[in-house]
C-alpha cells in the first residue's frame, strides 16, 4: 500500500519482449492519456528489461510523458521476482495513482504478484475505464475522481464498476484491442528517467532451459470482415462452413468462449471480454446467442450481421443484419450467393 | 523425496452450461439452473499432485474456502485419491475477493505446511487467474504459472513446461514452489471406485449440523454423529479463521480493497435493424447490397 496521492501520475506496464514493444501497453496509454488528462497528472510508462531504452521514444509518441526505464541483466528474460522487485520499488518511490497492465500471460502473471505485494485492489479484463466519484454509504464518505474498472460481471446481463477507495495505487488489467491505439506523433516530447531499483542480492527462483515461440495463429485485430461462430455450429466438423465462409470472404474465423470450450476452435480466435476485441467492417455471428461478455468483444463492429434460429437471443439487440433460420441452411446459402455476386463483379 | 502438497480448489457454477435453459427473461442467470462443479483446472491441479505422490510419495491435501455445500468438491477429491481434505468456511470471510482470498488460503497452507502449492490457472466464473500468484507472494513462495507439462521433479526443485501465450519455455525452479496447471497438462483420472464406496459418506461438521437441524434431532446428535464419522476417518476437517490465525483485518469485507460501485443491467438500445428473408432470394439480394456498398468485395 502506498500513500493516497491525488497528484500521482497514471502508469503503464510497457511490457516489452527480446525488445519489441508489443501493441497492449501502446494501447493503454492511448486510454491512460485519457485517464491523465482527466485528472491533469502526467502519464507514465514503466519500461523494464535489459538494454530495452530504446523503446522509449516509442512510447513517448504515443503519449507517455515520462519513461521509467529500469535496466538489468536480470530483467532480460521476464521472471515474476525481479519484475516484481523492480515495480514494486518504482511504485514505492513515485506513487502513481494508478497502474495499468495488458491481460497478457505475463500480465496475468506479474499484476496480481504486485497487487498482493502492495496490498492494493485490481481488477481483471476491464472493458472500459473512467473517472469518477464514489460514495461509500455506510461509512458517509465521498470520494472524487477514482477509477472507474468496468467489466462485465458474472449472473448475464450485468456490468458492474468496480473502485478501489482505498488502499492504492487503482490497477486494471485489460484485454488487447480492447482499447483502440492512437496514432504515434514522433514529434510529441517526453522525459526519460533511469531508475536503479537495488536489486542487490535479489536471487530468482527459476531457470530458463529452453523458449520456444510461435507466432499467434490469427491477428483478428487486423481483419476486416470476421465471421465467427458459437455453440450453435454444433461441432468442429460444421464449423467448415464458416471456414468457407470466411475464405470466400477474405476474412477471419473466430468463435464464442463456448466454440473454444466446446474444441470447435483455438482459443487464439476467442472475441470478448477474455479474448480479443475486434472492430472490423463487417461481424458476421453463426450460432451465437450474445452473452454480455462475447457482446464486450465485438459491438463496435461498423456492420454486425447475425445469424440464430432463436428470434430472442440478445445477439439480434446489437445486430445490423439479422438471418432468422438453422445456420445449416443459411450459411451454404450466404457462401453460394457471396461467391456469385463476386463473380459476377469481376466479369463485369 | 516425498513432498507435502496443497490444492487450492474452488466450487464454481458451470458457466460453460450458460444456455437457453439457465437464462432469465430479463437475461440474467438463473444461478438455480446451473450446477455447481469442481473448476475445472483445478482438477488438473489436483491430478497433477496425484501424479507426483503417485511417483515419490508424499502427501495431498486439498483445501476449499465456501459453503458448507463445497464439502461436495472435497468428496469428489477423496475419490480422485487426496490423502487429505480441508473445508475453509467462515461467515466473516464472505464478500472477500481475490486479495483477501488469497491471504485466507495462505494462513491455511501455512498451517498445513507445503513444499509444493497447486491450483488451476483460473476459474471459469471470473477467469480473472489472481489467487494462484497473490498467494504464492502471501506464502513467499516461487511462483511458476501456466504448467503444460511437469517433467521432473526432486526434492528440490521442479522441472516443467509453461505455457508463455504464444509458444512455452522449459524452467527448473526451486522449492518451495506455487504453480497454475492448464487444462492442457493432463486428463483428470475417473474416480476410484473403492474410494467412492468409503467416503461418500464422509461430511463435515457443517453438514451434520444442518441434517441434525432438519431432523429436528436433538444438539447433542451433532457431537456424537461427528464422533462416530471422525473414528471412520469420514469427517471432513473444517476450520474457521480462528483455526487458522487469520487476522480479521485482512479477511472478507475489511480485507478486500476493490467495492462494487454500481451494477448495471445492460439495455440493447438497437439501432437501425433489418431482417433479412433466409431464401435464396432473400440472401442474394442482401449480398448485392453488401457488395455495392462495399463492405464485401
Ligand atoms: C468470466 C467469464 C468470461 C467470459 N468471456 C467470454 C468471452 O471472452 N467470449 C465469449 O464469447 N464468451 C465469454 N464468456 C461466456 C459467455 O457468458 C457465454 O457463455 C458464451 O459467449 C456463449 O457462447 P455461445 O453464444 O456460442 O453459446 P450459447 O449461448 O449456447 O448460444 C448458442 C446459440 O446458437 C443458436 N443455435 C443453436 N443451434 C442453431 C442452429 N442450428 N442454427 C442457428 N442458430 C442455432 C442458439 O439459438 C443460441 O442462441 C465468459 C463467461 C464468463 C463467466
Amino acid at each position: 500500500m502506498i500513500e493516497k496521492n491525488t497528484q500521482g501520475e497514471v502508469w503503464v506496464f510497457a511490457e516489452q519482449e527480446e525488445g519489441k514493444l508489443s501493441d497492449v501497453p501502446l494501447e493503454l496509454l492511448s486510454k491512460g492519456r485519457e485517464l491523465a488528462d482527466t485528472l491533469k497528472v502526467p502519464l507514465g510508462a514503466m519500461l523494464l528489461g535489459h538494454l530495452v531504452s530504446s523503446q522509449a521514444a516509442k512510447l513517448i509518441a504515443h503519449g507517455a510523458d515520462k519513461v521509467y526505464v529500469v535496466n538489468d541483466e536480470r530483467l532480460g528474460h521476464y521472471q515474476t521476482t525481479s519484475y516484481t522487485a523492480g515495480i514494486c520499488s518504482l511504485i514505492t518511490e513515485h506513487k502513481p495513482q494508478i497502474v495499468l497492465f495488458g491481460a497478457t500471460a505475463i500480465g496475468r502473471d506479474l499484476a496480481p504478484t504486485i497487487a498482493s505485494k502492495m496490498k492494493c485492489g485490481l481488477t481483471a479484463d476491464c472493458t472500459d475505464l473512467q473517472i469518477g466519484d464514489h460514495e461509500d454509504k455506510s461509512a458517509g464518505k465521498t470520494y472524487e475522481n477514482l477509477m472507474y474498472q468496468i467489466r462485465p460481471a458474472f449472473g448475464g446481463n450485468i456490468i458492474a464498476t468496480i473502485v478501489n477507495p482505498e488502499r492504492w495505487p487503482q490497477m486494471a488489467t485489460v484485454r488487447e484491442g480492447v482499447m483502440p491505439m492512437s496514432e504515434s506523433d514522433e514529434s510529441r516530447k517526453g522525459q526519460v528517467v533511469e531508475f536503479n531499483p537495488n536489486f542487490n542480492g535479489l536471487s530468482l527462483p527459476m531457470e530458463l532451459h529452453e523458449i520456444r515461440r510461435r507466432p499467434k495463429k490469427v491477428n483478428l485485430k487486423a481483419a476486416r470482415i470476421i465471421v465467427a461462430g458459437g455453440a450453435g455450429v454444433g461441432s468442429k466438423d460444421n464449423f467448415k462452413q464458416l471456414w468457407d465462409l470466411a475464405h470466400c470472404l477474405g476474412g477471419a474465423v473466430a468463435g464464442s468462449r463456448a466454440a473454444v470450450d466446446l474444441g470447435y476452435i483455438d482459443h487464439d480466435h476467442q472475441v470478448g471480454q477474455t479474448g480479443t476485441t475486434v472492430r472490423p467492417a463487417l461481424y458476421i455471428a453463426v450460432g451465437i446467442s450474445g452473452a454480455v461478455q462475447h457482446r464486450a468483444g465485438m459491438q463496435e463492429s461498423a456492420k454486425i450481421l447475425a445469424i440464430n434460429e432463436d428470434r430472442d437471443a440478445p445477439i439480434f439487440g446489437i445486430a445490423h443484419y439479422g438471418i432468422v433460420g438453422d445456420l445449416n441452411d443459411v450459411v451454404p446459402r450466404l457462401t453460394k450467393a457471396i461467391r456469385g455476386g463476386m463473380s459476377v463483379k469481376t466479369t463485369h | 523425496m516425498a513432498l507435502n502438497i496443497v490444492v487450492c480448489a474452488k466450487q464454481v457454477p458451470d458457466t460453460k452450461r450458460i444456455t437457453g435453459e439457465a437464462m432469465k427473461d430479463d437475461g440474467t442467470v438463473n444461478r438455480g439452473a446451473l450446477p455447481a462443479i469442481f473448476n475445472p483446472e483445478d482438477l488438473n491441479a489436483l491430478e497433477t499432485a496425484l501424479e507426483i505422490r503417485d511417483q515419490h510419495g508424499g502427501t495431498v491435501t486439498v483445501v476449499t474456502m465456501g459453503p458448507p455445500a463445497a464439502c461436495e468438491l472435497l468428496r469428489e477429491s477423496y475419490y480422485r485419491g487426496a490423502d487429505r481434505c480441508i473445508l475453509i468456511t467462515d461467515r466473516r470471510a464472505a464478500a472477500s475477493d481475490t486479495l483477501a482470498t488469497s491471504y485466507i488460503l495462505s494462513c491455511a497452507v501455512k498451517k498445513i505446511g507445503a513444499d509444493l502449492v497447486l491450483c488451476g490457472r483460473q476459474a471459469i466464473d471470473g477467469d480473472t487467474a489472481q489467487v494462484g500468484p497473490q498467494l504464492a507472494e502471501k506464502l513467499n513462495f516461487a511462483l511458476v504459472t501456466y504448467l503444460e507439462e511437469l517433467i521432473d521433479v526432486t526434492d528440490k526443485t521442479l522441472r516443467l513446461r509453461r505455457n508463455i501465450g504464444a509458444g512455452w519455455e522449459d524452467v527448473t525452479t526451486k522449492l518451495p514452489a506455487l504453480v497454475t496447471v492448464m487444462e492442457t497438462a493432463n486428463h483428470p483420472r475417473p474416480y476410484a471406485s473403492k474410494r467412492l464406496m468409503k467416503y461418500k459418506n464422509a461430511r463435515s461438521e457443517g453438514e451434520i449440523a444442518g441434517q441434525v437441524k432438519a431432523e429436528c434431532a436433538d444438539e447433542s446428535e451433532i457431537a456424537k454423529r461427528c464422533e462416530a464419522l471422525k473414528s471412520k476417518g469420514l469427517l471432513i476437517e473444517s476450520w474457521n479463521l480462528d483455526d487458522i490465525e487469520a487476522d480479521l483485518n485482512w479477511c472478507g469485507m475489511s480485507g478486500s480493497p476493490t467495492k462494487v460501485h454500481r451494477i448495471q443491467s445492460v439495455v440493447l438500445t438497437g439501432g437501425e435493424y433489418h431482417e433479412i428473408d433466409p431464401s435464396d432470394d432473400g440472401i442474394g439480394q442482401f449480398v448485392g447490397e453488401l457488395i455495392q456498398e462495399h463492405t464485401i468485395g
